[in-house]
Formats: C-alpha cells, sequence, structure tokens
C-alpha cells in the first residue's frame, strides 16, 4: 500500500523546510562536532516569530527574518553558556531549549497556538500568484538550492575554513591565531538561524504555529543528516550538503509511508529512533556492513 | 627577542596534587637562536612552552615577546608570532580538510578571516611550490585530507605549516617523538632547514640527547621546574651525552635512545 500522489507531494513540500532544519543541525553536528539540543526550542521561537508576523498582518517574509534572527540569538546564547560559562554544550543546549519555551509562549502572546487560516503565508502567495505546477514544491526547492548553495560558499570562505577546522581540531585553531570560542558562536548561531528559519517556514506552511511543536526536532534533524550521508555519501562538501537534504526528505517519506501501513502515532519516536540507530550503524560499518560480517565476527569469538 | 622574567607555575594549588611546574624561570632567547631542551619526565619542559604559547595561564613573572608584553594575551592572539608543533602528530591538522585547506588556514594567519574565497589559484601555486621543498610528494596531494597522511608526512606538513606564516618563534614540543626513525631524521633535517629562516627563533624540546646536541646552537637542561644548564659556544661543542649524564646525573633510561 503506497502513498497516494497527494501524501507523496506533501512529504516532499515538508522534506524541502525539513532540510533547511537538517542542514543548520549539520552545521553544529558535524562542522563543529557539537550535538545542539538549542534546536527543540529555537525552531519553536522561528515559529512562533514568523507566525507572529503573519497573524498581524506582516510581510510573511519579514517573518522568515524575523525567525532567522531570533535563532541566530538563541544560538549564541546556547554558545556563549558553553563558552564563558563553561557549561557542557549537551547541557547548555538543553538550559536553553528548555527556557525558550517560556520565551515562545511570550512570543505568541501567551497563546499556545497560532493559526494562521485567515492570513497571508508565503505559500498561499505561492499557490496564488505562481502560474506553474507544484507551485509549493517548486518554491521549496529553490529556497533549499539557495541555502545550500549558501552554505557551500561559505562554507569555503577563509572563515567558514576556520568554523571547520574548529570542529576538526581545536589545538591546532589556535595555534593559527583563530578564536575557537568566537567560531563556537558563530557555528552554534547560524545552525539555529537556520532550524529557526525552518521553523518559520513550517508554521507558514502548516498555516499555525504550536508553543510543543519543536518536541522531537532535533531527533529528526540528526536522523535526516545521518540517515541522508548513509545513503548518499559525503565525498566532496557539495554532495555531503545535498546528501543531507535528501536526507531529510527520505526521512519524511518514510514516515509517512510507515503511518500509510498502518503504525500508530504514538509509535513514531521509537521508529525514529530505530532508524537513527541503523543509520549509525550502517555508517559505522561503512560499505562492510552486511549480515554475513556479523555472523563471521559471531564465529570468530 | 623572548625574555622571561621570574616566570612561575604551579598545577592544582592547595590541593594534595600540588606541583610546581616552573619554578622561578629566568629565561632570554636571542633573535636566531635555536634552543634545544632537555630533561627527565616532568621536568616542566612542556609546561615552559606552555606558558609561553599561552596555554596554562602562569602565576607569577612575565613573558615578553619581541619587546610586548604577552603574558596576559589570550593563546590565539599570541599565536600570531607564534608557530607550534605538538607530539601527536593529529594535534597539528583539521584531519577532515584537504592539504590546501589547511595550508590556507596557515598561510592566512595574520590576515583578516573573512568571506573571501579560501584559497585562490595564485595561492595553490605557491603552496605547490613550496611543499615541492619538503621532497614528500605532497605538493600532487594538495586536494586529500589530512587525515591520509602518515604521521610523518603529517608532522612534516605541520612544521611547513607552523613556518610559513613567518612568525618570530617556533616551539616544538618533542615533535619527532611519535615517528618511526627514518622519518623523525627527516624531520629534524627540515626543522633544522626551517629554523635558519632570517628572523625565526627556535625552541624544541628533545628525548633524544644526541639531538639535542647535534642541532641548534644551545641547549638547556631542565629539572624539577628549573634550568639548570644553559650551554652555548664552546662549551657545548665540548659536550658529549656521556658528560651529561655524568655531570647532571641523569637516570632516564628514555633519554638514552
Amino acid at each position: 500500500m503506497l502513498l497516494t500522489f497527494a501524501a507523496f507531494m506533501g512529504s516532499l513540500e515538508q522534506g524541502m523546510i525539513y532540510a533547511i532544519l537538517a542542514l543548520g543541525v549539520f552545521l553544529s553536528f558535524r562542522t563543529l562536532n557539537l550535538p545542539d539540543l538549542t534546536v527543540d526550542g529555537s525552531i519553536v521561537t522561528g515559529a512562533a516569530a514568523s507566525a507572529v508576523i503573519c497573524s498581524i498582518g506582516g510581510n510573511p517574509l519579514l517573518g522568515l527574518l524575523l525567525a532567522f534572527i531570533c535563532g541566530l540569538l538563541a544560538g549564541t546564547v546556547t554558545a556563549l553558556l558553553n563558552t564563558k560559562l563553561k557549561i557542557q554544550p549537551l547541557l547548555a543546549g538543553i538550559l536553553v531549549m528548555f527556557g525558550l519555551y517560556s520565551i515562545n509562549l511570550r512570543i505568541m502572546g501567551s497563546r499556545p497556538n497560532i493559526p494562521l487560516t485567515r492570513s497571508d503565508t508565503l505559500y498561499k502567495w505561492a499557490e496564488n500568484s505562481l502560474h506553474i505546477e507544484y507551485p509549493k514544491l517548486i518554491m521549496g526547492v529553490v529556497i533549499l538550492a539557495i541555502i545550500i548553495i549558501l552554505f557551500f560558499f561559505f562554507l569555503k570562505t577563509r572563515i567558514g575554513f576556520a568554523l571547520r577546522a574548529t570542529g576538526d581540531n581545536e589545538d591546532m585553531v589556535r595555534a593559527y591565531a583563530i578564536n575557537s570560542d568566537g567560531m563556537k558562536v558563530l557555528g552554534l548561531a547560524l545552525s539555529n538561524g537556520f532550524v529557526a528559519l525552518a521553523g518559520g517556514m513550517l508554521a507558514q506552511y502548516q498555516s499555525f504555529a504550536d508553543v510543543t511543536m519543536g518536541t522531537g526536532m532535533v531527533v529528526i534533524g540528526l536522523a535526516s543528516v545521518i540517515l541522508g550521508e548513509a545513503i548518499f555519501g559525503t565525498k566532496s562538501l557539495l554532495r555531503r550538503l545535498i546528501a543531507v537534504s535528501l536526507g531529510a526528505v527520505v526521512y519524511r517519506l518514510i514516515i509517512a509511508q510507515a503511518f500509510k501501513l498502518g503504525l500508530p502515532t504514538s509509535d513514531l519516536k521509537l521508529v525514529s529512533a530505530a532508524i537513527i540507530t541503523i543509520a549509525l550503524a550502517v555508517g559505522a560499518f561503512g560499505g562492510n556492513f552486511s549480515l554475513n560480517s556479523l555472523f563471521a565476527k559471531k564465529e570468530a569469538k | 627577542m623572548l625574555k622571561i622574567e621570574k616566570m612561575h607555575k604551579t598545577f592544582g594549588k592547595g590541593t594534595i596534587n600540588e606541583k610546581v611546574a616552573i619554578d622561578n624561570i629566568d629565561f632570554n632567547l636571542r633573535p636566531g637562536d635555536f634552543v634545544t631542551i632537555i630533561g627527565s619526565n616532568g621536568a616542566g619542559k612542556s609546561t615552559l612552552l606552555n606558558c609561553i604559547s599561552g596555554v596554562f595561564p602562569i602565576d607569577k613573572g612575565k613573558i615578553i615577546l619581541d619587546g610586548k608584553n604577552i603574558t596576559r594575551q589570550p593563546e590565539f592572539k599570541r599565536s600570531k608570532f607564534i608557530g607550534r608543533v605538538f607530539q601527536d602528530p593529529l594535534k597539528g591538522t583539521a584531519f577532515d580538510m584537504t592539504i590546501e585547506e589547511n595550508l590556507s588556514i596557515a598561510y592566512n594567519k595574520n590576515s583578516f578571516r573573512g568571506l573571501q574565497s579560501g584559497i585562490n589559484r595564485k595561492q595553490k601555486e605557491v603552496f605547490r611550490e613550496k611543499l615541492a621543498l619538503l621532497g614528500m610528494g605532497l605538493e600532487d596531494r594538495m586536494k586529500q585530507k589530512a587525515k591520509l597522511l602518515s604521521g610523518g608526512q603529517r608532522q612534516a606538513l605541520t612544521l611547513f605549516m607552523a613556518v610559513i606564516s613567518k612568525p618570530k618563534l617556533l616551539l616544538l614540543d618533542e615533535h619527532t617523538a611519535a615517528l618511526d626513525p627514518g622519518a623523525a631524521k627527516k624531520v629534524l633535517e627540515l626543522t633544522n632547514r626551517f629554523s635558519k629562516e632570517p628572523g625565526l627563533s627556535t625552541m624544541m624540546i628533545t628525548h633524544n640527547m644526541k639531538d639535542a646536541l647535534q642541532y641548534g646552537n644551545r641547549t638547556i637542561l631542565m629539572k624539577e621546574g628549573k634550568i639548570v644548564m644553559d650551554i652555548s659556544g664552546d662549551e657545548r661543542a665540548d659536550m658529549t651525552v656521556e658528560k651529561l649524564i655524568e655531570q647532571f646525573e641523569i637516570d632516564n633510561d628514555r633519554m638514552l635512545l
């Protein structure tokens, strides 16, 4: 029983948004080598900012810009907790994510959700004004492509080199006059900026923002990164960025298909955890992962 | 050049593990000096270099580099004038970046790091030309990741990266200790060649006393956080490994290797 065409298209459209989340997570998790849990909070901050602007009749693009800026700030706070107060990165992320819940509610005017059914959003604009087939998907692809290109060129600049080297080898970058703490602030800020942008787009796509929508987003981001890299490879930087984005799309399709096959919604998190575990295992064993190699090891013991 | 005044460093102050690592050291490095540093484990050799480069803040004293007081400067700022090679070959390069990307990071040490392209064609040519001088064939592998290099190649690359931006001071912390004898010799010869760059002073820690006397123009011996011997010129030319052991009661088997 395969997905219907409409459900398939929906997954692709969402995949383009989740790909931006995945790229943001890629920046912290892979480039900086810091697993950042701020994501669960900052994605809602982005959604809230974008929804508030849309709901008061503001320009949806302004909403997205504001979402991005809010994300930058959230990431900066996490990075400062880590670098200045020497709080472990995981804990710093948890603290900020925790605190953001209250901030998100404040942004939303103490309402747990903001409906955008009567407000202008980017996706409604696309449907009404773009006279092409699949306007929402095409717009998503274009935005994603621009972001991938930005990532690619940024990571190839001098400061991009410094950022990547900080994730590889902190001792080394300090020996080459790079402020490793500053690089962490920059990296985590940008990472959460893109995560929040994804949140802002998600709110406009689904026509509502909800204060609980962030739960598990960091896991979805990680799953997309790991799945994408395991399936599509990491040979070059551009390929890796595209792989991570496609990972998010594949993840959406797997989840949608699983629901279609009768997976209860309440089991989603267990299935997600299983997908990540399998993807991590495939990554760790590389191309040599096969049932044979597992049996061979057992016999050797 | 480098002037150290009454430098003092204690680890774990006020605990049962309290250890005086550097004990009121005064030290003066002349321009162009190549000092080799020997001493048994725990004598304070690495701590001395780490205090100079800013890895550890010092408790007391002053560090003056080229007339500038750098005692309170953070590590990354001092790095503008200081090149470093660590003992562990993994520590010197960004392993998941290519050779040319690593070189670019080193080459641009003193320039603004903004949104310019990381490497341009002109720089690539410079890198290729200079890498060829190492005689390791790295000039044909510039697009390969640093993690694919052997320990010796990596240390040679790190050494090259440390001097490419013309630092005033080169700090080498047993940078050949993790290498096989052939690679160690090659890296030492490169070290010797680079140390002759005009305006560069070098400090090299080694566990090999023969190397310590053979390379450089000055040798210091450290013991319990103090400099107990400082020889150069004729005195150093007359010194042998045997005499060193006899005079300073060195009982570290590893140093005899």
